[in-house]
């Protein structure tokens, strides 16, 4: 391993100083087969890296992987400079304080209100009076851009957009310095996907966040991502800026950046 | 000083509060205590003044409760003037600035209304739950008809499947249930009957309680937990992801693809485990006999005396009876299922709760019956 870092004195495309995450070498997969084969990539902290790929190449299983909901067959994975999986029990508790995640499909507490929901992580984490958790819950709630009146639904009363945006309010809910969003803007109308790509680039102005989002949208992709990682044949085969993406030769960046939907979308 | 949060001093009215440290949400408890305690002091004063230039770290737990303070402050009718707020904050304090306008309105409780409320709905859910459950064996009856009519869409292949779960597959725990029953019984029996030296009267006592009564009552009460709960959770988990609603949009009558196979399967399963089970009860109380010195063949030739094939058809005829309300009752409660995890598992309780309690009930009908007709 440190034989071939030796050999090759420049520095990977992927790496960027003081990663907040740092991967390498990751493979992941289930049973037999193998869906994730030598992933490596730096997030550096405060920046927005949106994560592409094909559908079913991975995305979901490397975002898992990283928070360590799946184990990993090999590779290294940093998060604020530990490896998760080796963390004992508190160490990994105050770690996951310090992140949020929001699950492909939601993933709200069926059993719970949504603003109980929203209420849940600072309930465990914080130690604060009910009207404050209150007043937060409700404010995070209009920050993700659902109106008050929500708040004593329960999931299933919700429609899918909702879910997404209850489930971004839950992920925000302890302002974690790292937030996870797996395609947070699908089933989102696209006004209220523009609101929501600029809420994120508010919190990342003003709190310092950082954002690991997996996405298809290519307007969050213009509009917030710094960076965009590319996920293809198990690996993550570049990383860059949009204008790099727009520069890339390899078939499925060319399709994915200069395909029809993103002429359309440069025409109108 | 960064311990304090927020340092507050009032001088000839004019009142200053200087943030400082982390206003986040670790401190957010604390800090809400400072805030609200200088929100009081702001009554009376004539100025207020907050200067922020002091805060290291600010998120959204210290941005709406800086918020609030501006707002306690403009509602005691004064202004608040907030200075030195770093630049890149001021996004933030935007959006705190915009949340909470309306007022939520938690609903009023009052305990005896909620208590009657409790019992009127409990009420009403019993005589509701009547009514869902005869409307259930009334579309099970339409559904089956449909089928005898055209026999080709009836699901064989998912019937024997779960013939293979509810039948052969619990076939292993209730022979060791009911063997172990029939043992007990015996064994309570010898211990009592000897006292009269009249031990032979245990084999009447076994074989009718096992044929009349144990062997497919407890059969069917293990079959509840067993596969009704299963059934349920089956069918509730399918309701919650809008499984039921795709079949439906399909034009499959979620009855007859879900409800009626396993309720067919169920029916011809019961009886035969009650019977696998009432063998194995009296084969366990054979061998308790034999173990206090009964030879087998005094135990068989009294039990041919003592039973009649009334007893054994009185057990057998129950049985499907008890199927069918062990299957309705499941697939109800899995039906009524909504979007929660907690309504799968109050509804998967109910399911057995109520399959038992109406097999206890039917099982009384049924002894009255058998009675009268001098069965
Ligand atoms: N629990 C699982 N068991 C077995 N295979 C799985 C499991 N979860 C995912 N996979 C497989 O892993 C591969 C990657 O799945 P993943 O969910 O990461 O896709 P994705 O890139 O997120 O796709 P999408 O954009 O559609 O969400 C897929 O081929 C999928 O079949
Ligand atoms: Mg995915």
């Amino acid at each position: 391993m440190d034989a071939i870092r030796t050999v090759t004195p420049r520095a990977a495309a992927f790496e960027v100083e003081d990663p907040i995450i740092r991967v390498r070498d990751l493979v992941s997969g289930f049973g037999t087969t193998t869906v994730l084969d030598g992933v490596s990539l730096d997030v550096a902290r405060g920046e927005i890296l949106g994560c592409v790929g094909a559908s079913g190449i991975g995305k979901s299983v490397m975002l898992r992987t990283i928070v360590g909901l799946l184990p990993r067959r090999a590779g290294t994975i940093t998060v604020f400079g530990a490896d998760p999986a080796r963390l004992g029990a508190r160490a990994r508790r105050a770690l996951e304080r310090r992140w949020g995640v929001l699950f492909q499909h939601g993933a709200l507490f069926s059993s719970l209100t949504v603003r109980q929901n929203v209420q849940f992580p600072m309930r465990e984490h914080l130690r604060l009076s009910r009207r404050l958790m209150d007043e937060v819950a409700v404010a995070k709630l209009e920050m993700v851009g659902l109106s008050a009146d929500v708040c004593e639904k329960t999931p299933s009363e919700l429609s899918g957009g909702m879910i997404k945006r209850v489930a971004l309010a839950r992920a925000l809910a302890l302002d974690p310095e790292i937030v996870f969003l797996d395609e947070p803007t699908s089933g989102l109308d696209p006004i209220g996907a523009a609101e929501f790509d600029s809420l994120i680039k508010t919190l990342q102005r003003t709190l310092g966040l950082t954002v690991f989002m997996v996405t298809h949208d290519l307007d969050s992709l213009h509009a917030v991502c710094d960076r965009i990682a590319v996920l293809a044949d198990r690996q993550v085969i570049t990383v860059g800026t949009m204008a790099t993406m727009l520069a890339s030769e390899h078939p499925w960046v060319r399709a994915y950046f200069r395909g029809t939907r993103s002429r359309a979308r440069r025409v109108a | 000083m960064s311990d304090a949060l927020l340092d507050i001093s009032l001088k000839d009215g004019r009142l200053a509060l200087a943030a400082s440290g982390a206003w986040t949400a670790e401190r957010a408890g604390d800090l809400e205590r400072r805030i609200d305690s200088a929100a009081k002091r702001a009554r009376s004063a004539t100025t207020v003044e907050i200067r922020m230039g002091g805060v290291e770290r600010l998120d959204t737990f210290g941005a709406w409760l800086l918020e609030r303070l501006v707002r306690a402050v403009a509602s005691a009718g004064r202004e608040a003037q907030v200075v030195d707020l770093p630049e890149r904050y001021r996004d933030l304090l935007e959006e705190a600035h915009r949340a909470n306008r309306t007022a939520v309105s938690a609903p009023r409780t009052n305990p005896l209304g909620d208590a009657l409320e409790t019992l009127g709905r409990g009420t009403v859910g019993i005589l509701r739950d009547l009514v869902l459950i005869v409307q259930m064996f009334g579309e099970v009856a339409v559904a089956l008809l449909r089928v005898l009519v055209r026999p080709w869409t009836f699901r064989f292949t998912s019937t024997v499947h779960h013939l293979d779960r509810v039948g052969w597959r619990a076939v292993p725990v209730i022979l060791l249930m009911t063997f172990l029953l029939g043992c007990i019984i015996a064994q309570q029996g010898i211990f009592h009957f000897r006292r009269f030296g009249v031990e032979v009267y245990v084999v009447d006592m076994v074989g009718i309680l096992v044929l009349r009564e144990i062997g497919v009552l407890m059969t069917a009460i293990m079959i509840a937990g067993r596969s009704g709960s299963a059934y349920t959770a089956e069918l509730g988990s399918m309701k919650m992801r809008e499984e039921i609603d795709a079949l439906r949009t399909m034009g499959f009558d979620p009855l007859e693809v879900l409800v009626l196979p396993r309720l067919v399967a169920l029916v011809i399963a019961l009886p035969a485990l009650a019977f696998v089970g009432s063998m194995a009860a009296l084969y366990g109380a054979g061998l308790v006999c034999q173990l206090y010195g009964m030879s087998p063949e005094v135990f068989l030739a009294r039990l041919k005396d003592a039973i009649s094939l009334d007893d054994f058809l009185v057990g057998m005829i129950k049985a499907p009876f008890m199927a069918l309300v062990i299957g309705v009752v499941a697939s109800v409660e899995g039906l009524q299922v909504k979007g929660s995890a907690e309504s799968l598992g109050l509804n998967t309780t109910a399911s057995v709760v109520k399959a038992i309690f109406l097999m206890i009930g039917l099982d009384g009908a049924f002894a009255i019956f058998f009675a009268s007709i001098g069965m």
